[in-house]
Formats: structure tokens, sequence, C-alpha cells
């Protein structure tokens, strides 16, 4: 069977569930036409109409609450950030309204809406174009945040979003579009709030994130070959944390490290490792590690941007020695 | 500075007019078409009107003595707007979208004077069950998609639903669904983004709405004509290609005229309406504004055109209704107040238990 292309199956998805509800729809900068700027609605304008794969103006937070007053009045839009870091021109919508509105209204309305797009650090995008708006927006009340890694993945938890009753962030990211592989057949939906254990193993836990799946993966290989047994769980879910796979594998290996493309300064980390020392404090041999970007605007140079960014080997070496001298 | 020589951009400081730049384009303006007035639609206008106002000075008085906090905005001196906009709209069928002004909005939208009061009050029987306060008033039921607490975040809200009345008629073949969306902000909210972007979708796709300014000449502290290069709102329209008009904010029957005009051409489909409303409020921003920037001369040339009184006329010239009646609706009215102060003292606060309630969908 022929592999799909990640934003194939992040477009299959939606084709399915546009197919599925008349209700779901898709509005953003050059969703329609264009096909979006990387081809995840590639032909649904020309199978659903202008109206439900809707060409908007370069206005992100109006067309932002725009989903949110569609939301309320009973349609189910996804929105596509042509890039996440523009929907911080639309801050105010996402929090005020798609997050807080429920809270706010006393449950009067819900806001069925997928928020989802590109983020992550690029080749070489440049500091605005390579921004992790997971974390900035980690803090706003009533808003799951998903990010998915795989085209198998992109697929069943596009579903899962879309059919969700609350507003759901989904991160993409921009170098995992091109990432292949077969499909479950049929129509198969993943778990919004549910990690993925990628890999077991019994020395230590590493937690990571979109990505950075792909690098703790490379990093997992040379530890095997190097005698140490790594478990390796996606998040999925980066709010709220599935704690229950965390807090299992934590008792496990006693040991945990955390691999994420955010920076330092109030990232996901920052927040999950507080919360384990809540959790799991009395399980841990030693203290948990963070691997974060740098807390630096993205440069453009190739050079200086690896090294913004953490590399399989960093994850190894760190590893290494938690694993053999507990620091 | 502008050198613009429009009438109604004249600096406050060099007109004649004492009562200010806002008043004179007020006198000089000669509305278009006003709605008809009969019995029936007359005596629902004026307990509208009388409601809304009845209702703020005893939201005022609840505020002095405590029982309620926050910051809370009354409407006195502009429930021509409110009245004039939503009386010629269908309940529970077209959609309301307010500010953190929006006790009168939702009162003529049909939300108890029960529910509006407990929520000002903080209790569960609140239309938004005590969790949103005089600034975040919900009612899905009664259409009324909310009051927005920040500047211009209601206005693209109010697009979405617009957004989903055509949708659902051209996209889904409902042919029934002809909702229109009324969005109800200020002048000096026109100064956003999010107003302009907004104006510009709507026309581009012919969206079922009004924007309704409710220019009262102030935000706050800022008077209208320092804060805007064109003072006059309906004009900005133009550039989006849309239908705008200004409007007697002070008379309930221009407003309704105006509505009537609007609304016609958005259920036909030929789009949006930007309403002008020129008004005034009566009281300082919010409870806690001491007003003592505006000119006494100004308040006086408003006060001297109370919607209220402007509409008594208009019945008692055309012989519709005599005073005697007017004045019963009002003791009703206050007896309708009062038994939503009463409602909302003796009402439950919101249990503990339910605190982090209504986050999540399912909850
Ligand atoms: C985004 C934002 N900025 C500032 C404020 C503070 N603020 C509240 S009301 C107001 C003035 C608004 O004036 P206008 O739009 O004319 O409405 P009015 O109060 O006269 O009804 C301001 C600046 C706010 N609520 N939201
Ligand atoms: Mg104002």
């Amino acid at each position: 069977m022929e592999g799909t292309l990640l934003f194939d199956a992040l477009r299959e998805a939606i084709d399915e569930e546009m197919a599925r509800d008349p209700y779901v729809c898709v509005m953003g900068e050059d969703v329609g036409q264009y096909g979006g700027s990387y081809k995840v609605t590639k032909g649904l304008y020309e199978k659903y109409g202008e109206l439900r794969v809707l060409d908007t103006p370069i206005a992100e937070n109006s067309f932002t609450g725009m989903a949110v007053g569609a939301a309320m009045t009973g349609l189910r839009p996804i929105v596509e950030g042509m890039n996440m870091g523009f929907l911080l021109l639309a801050f105010n919508q996402i929090s005020n309204n798609m997050g807080m509105l429920r809270y706010t209204s006393g449950g009067n309305f819900t806001i069925p809406t997928v928020v989802r797009g590109p983020g992550g650090v690029g080749r070489q995008l440049g500091a605005e174009h390579s921004q992790r708006l997971e974390a900035y927006f980690h803090a706003v009340p009533g808003i799951k945040i998903v990010a998915c890694s795989t085209p198998t993945n992109a697929k069943g938890l596009m579903k899962a979003a879309i059919r969700d009753n609350n507003p759901v962030l989904f991160f993409e990211h921009v170098l995992l579009y091109n990432l292949s592989e077969c499909l479950p057949e049929g129509d198969y939906v993943c778990s919004l709030d549910q990690a993925d254990l990628v890999r077991e193993g019994k020395d230590v836990t590493i937690l990571t994130y979109s990505r950075m799946r792909h690098h703790c993966l490379k990093a997992v290989k040379q530890l095997e070959a190097d005698g140490i047994d790594a478990e390796l769980i996606d998040l999925i879910s980066l709010k709220p944390f599935d704690m229950e796979t965390i807090t299992r594998s934590i008792a496990k290996t006693h040991k945990v490290i955390i691999v994420e493309e955010c920076m330092k300064t109030g990232g996901i980390g920052a927040e999950l490792i507080a919360l384990i020392t809540e959790n799991c404090f009395d399980e841990l041999d030693s203290r948990p590690i963070r691997l974060s970007s740098q807390d630096i605007p993205t440069p453009y140079n190739g050079k200086l941007e690896n090294l913004t960014i953490i590399q399989p080997h960093q994850i190894v070496e760190v590893a290494q020695q938690l694993v053999r001298q507990g620091i | 500075m502008s050198q613009r020589t429009t009438k109604a951009s004249v600096q406050t400081i060099n007109t004649p007019f004492e009562a200010g730049a806002h008043a004179e384009r007020l006198s000089s303006l000669t509305s278009a078409e006003k709605a008809s007035l009969d019995r029936e639609i007359g005596l629902e206008l004026f307990r509208d009107m009388t409601l809304g106002r009845r209702f703020e000075d005893k939201c005022a008085e609840m505020y002095y003595r405590g029982k309620m906090f926050g910051f809370v905005h009354l409407y006195n001196g502009q429930e021509a707007v409110s009245t004039g906009v939503i009386g010629a709209m269908k309940k529970k069928h077209d959609w309301f979208c307010s500010t953190y002004r929006d006790h009168v909005h939702a009162l003529s939208a049909g939300v108890p004077a029960r529910e509006v009061m407990s929520e000002l009050f903080g209790k569960e029987t609140g239309c938004s069950k005590g969790r949103g306060g005089s600034m975040h008033l919900f009612s899905k039921e009664h259409h009324l998609l909310g009051g927005y607490a920040f500047i211009g975040e209601g206005i693209p809200v109010a697009l979405g639903s617009a957004f989903t009345s055509r949708y659902k008629r051209n996209a889904l073949g409902e042919n029934n669904s002809d909702s229109v969306t009324a969005a109800f902000f200020g002048d000096g909210t026109c100064n956003n983004g999010q107003f302009y972007e907004c104006l510009n979708m709507a026309q581009l796709w012919k969206l079922p709405i009004l924007f309704v300014v409710e220019n009262n000449k102030w935000a706050i502290g800022m008077a209208h004509h320092r804060a805007t290069s064109d003072p006059e709102i309906w004009r900005k329209a133009d550039s989006f290609g849309m239908k705008g008009e200004e409007v007697d904010g002070m008379d309930v029957l221009a407003v309704r005229g105006a509505t009537q005009r609007a609304l016609e051409r958005a259920r036909a489909g030929e789009g949006p309406t930007l309403l002008e409303c020129l008004t005034y409020r009566f009281r300082g921003h919010s409870l806690a504004d001491p007003d003592e920037l505006r000119a006494e001369e100004e308040k006086k040339f408003w006060a001297k055109r109370d919607p209220l009184k402007t509409l008594e006329k208009d019945l008692s010239t055309n012989n519709l209704v005599s005073s005697d009646e007017l004045r019963a609706i009002e003791k009703e009215i206050d007896e309708e107040v009062n038994d939503s102060v009463e409602y909302a003292l003796a009402a439950k606060d919101p249990n503990p238990e339910d605190l982090t309630r209504y986050i999540w969908a399912e909850n």
C-alpha cells in the first residue's frame, strides 16, 4: 500500500468530516482557491464551494472572532492560521472569546472550533515564522491544545478535534508535512487527550511532542545501541496533559527528560515539570531535566538556528549521564 | 490637525455652538423617513424604553448601596437606540451583540429583568449564572450573543453569526434562514481595527448584519473629534461600498425607521448597513466615573432631547395615548424592576462546588 503524506492525511480528515457533517467549514487565508499554503485544504474549495471553504482577507483577529460567532450559532469552523505565529494577532479572540466565553456565559454557548496550522522552527525562516505559540497559549482556560507528529495521528487527531465540542488549538509542524506513512483503513479517530507511548523502556522516560518526537526517536536508537532502554512518550495533548500515562511511566523508570522545541522560559516543559514534581516527587530518583530551545528569537543563520533548538546528540548525552551517573 | 471643513469636524473650542460639535451635528441633521407610529407600537416602544431607563436608575441605587460590584456602565440617554433597533427586529430569531454597556440591550432582546438583575448581583439565577457580571450578559435563548468587555471584540463575533445565517441559506439550502445580526458599539470603538476588518468582510460577502454605532461623543474621557480623523462615522461605509446612514439617536422612531430599511436590505440578501446613531449618555462612563470633563452646556442640550420625552410628545400630539396611561406604565415598570431586585436579593449564590463548571462543553 502507498504511503500518505502528513498534509494529505490532514486533508483527508477534513474532507471526510466535511462530507459527514455539513456544518463543518474551513476559513482562513488562501485556504480556498489556492488550496492552503501547505496544501492541507487542496481541492476542498472545488468540492464544497466558497462558503464552506472560505478565503478570508488577511485579518486574523477578526476572522477568528467570526469563527467564534459562527460556532456560537451552530457551525463547526476550522480556522487555518497560515502560520500559527500569525495568530498572535488573534490572541484576543482566542483567549477572551474562544477560551473563556463558555465559562463567562455560564454555559450558554459552546464554541466547537479547531484552529490549526503550521508551527515550530522550520529551515531558516527567521524569528517571526519560527514561533511556538503552544507555550504562549498554554495558560488560556477552556482550550485544548494538541500537537500531531505522524501522518497516522495527524488524521485521527484532526477528526477528533473537529468532532470535539470545545475549541482545539491544533499544531502541525512545518517540517513534518512531507512525512509519509501507511494509514489505517477506514474511519478512525485518535483520542485528543491521550499520550502516545512510542517506545517502551525501563531506564528513563523521555517526554516530547511534535517534531522533537523524531529527534528523540533517533536518540533512542543510539541509546539502545549503547545499552540504554529509554521509554519514549509523545505527549500529543499539551493541554490537558495525560498525567496518567506520564505518572505510570515515571513510576517505572524514576527518571525523566523533557524534550521540547519551545523556549525554556514559560514553556510546555516548565508546566510539565511543575506537575511531575507535584504528582511524582517520591518516584523520582533524580531531578527532572528539560531540554528546550534557547530563550532567544530564532536566528536566520543555519548554524545558529541548529544551536537554538535541541539536537539528537544532546538528548543522547543527557540520557547517558542521567542513567549512568544519575545527574 | 485636520483642516476638513465639514460641519461636524469643527473643533469644540472653535465652534460657535455652545453645546459642542456633536450637538451641532444633531441640530442640523435632517432624519430620513421615520417609522410609522400607531398606538400598539407606541406603547411597546414606550414600555421598552421606560424599562431600560428605570432599570438603570435602579442599578445606580443598588451599586451605591453595595449590592453590585465591578465596573457598571449605564445606558441612560441612549434608550432610543436599543429600543429602536431591537424593537424592529424579530426576537429569538435575529441575533444581538453588545458591549460592556449591555443591560438595556439584554432587556430589549427579551431577557427578563429578573435574570439581568440577578446577574448583576452575581447570583446563580443570572442570565450568565453569576459568572459573567454586568459586562458579560449572555442568553442563548434570547439570541443575545453577549456583552463583550474588550473594545471591538464583539464585532467579529456578530459577523460570525451573520455568516451562519448566510451559510445556512446558501450552503445548506435552508431558504427560511433570514436572520439578521445587530452589533452595537460606540464611537470610540470605530477607531479599532476589528471595526474596519469586519466592515470589509461584511460587505464583501453581503452578510446580513447591522453595525449600530452609538455615537455618544465620548469614549470615557476622549472626545470623539479628538480621536478620529473624520467624525462622521456613517460616511466610512462609503469606502467599503456599503450603505451608511446617520440618524437622530434620541428619536426612537427615526432609529426604528432606519433599522427597518436596513433589515429589508439584509433579508433580501443585499448586505450590511452602517448605522450611526447620534446620541448621548446622561451619566458618567461608568458608575465609577466622576464625570467632570463634560460641559454643562453640552449636558443641557442633550437632556432637552430625552428620548422618552420625545416619544411621549409624539404619542400625545397624535392623540394615541393619554398621559395617564403612560404614568400607569411607568408604575408597572417600577414594580417589575422592584420585583427583579427582590428576586435577585433572595436568589442563591452559585454553588462553590460548581466553581470549575462550564469550562468544558461536557459540563
Ligand atoms: C481593548 C480595550 N481597550 C480599552 C478598554 C477600556 N475602555 C472601556 S470603554 C472605553 C471607551 C469606549 O468608548 P465608546 O466605544 O465610545 O463606547 P461608550 O463607552 O461611549 O459606549 C475604553 C477605552 C477596553 N474595555 N478594551
Ligand atoms: Mg462613546
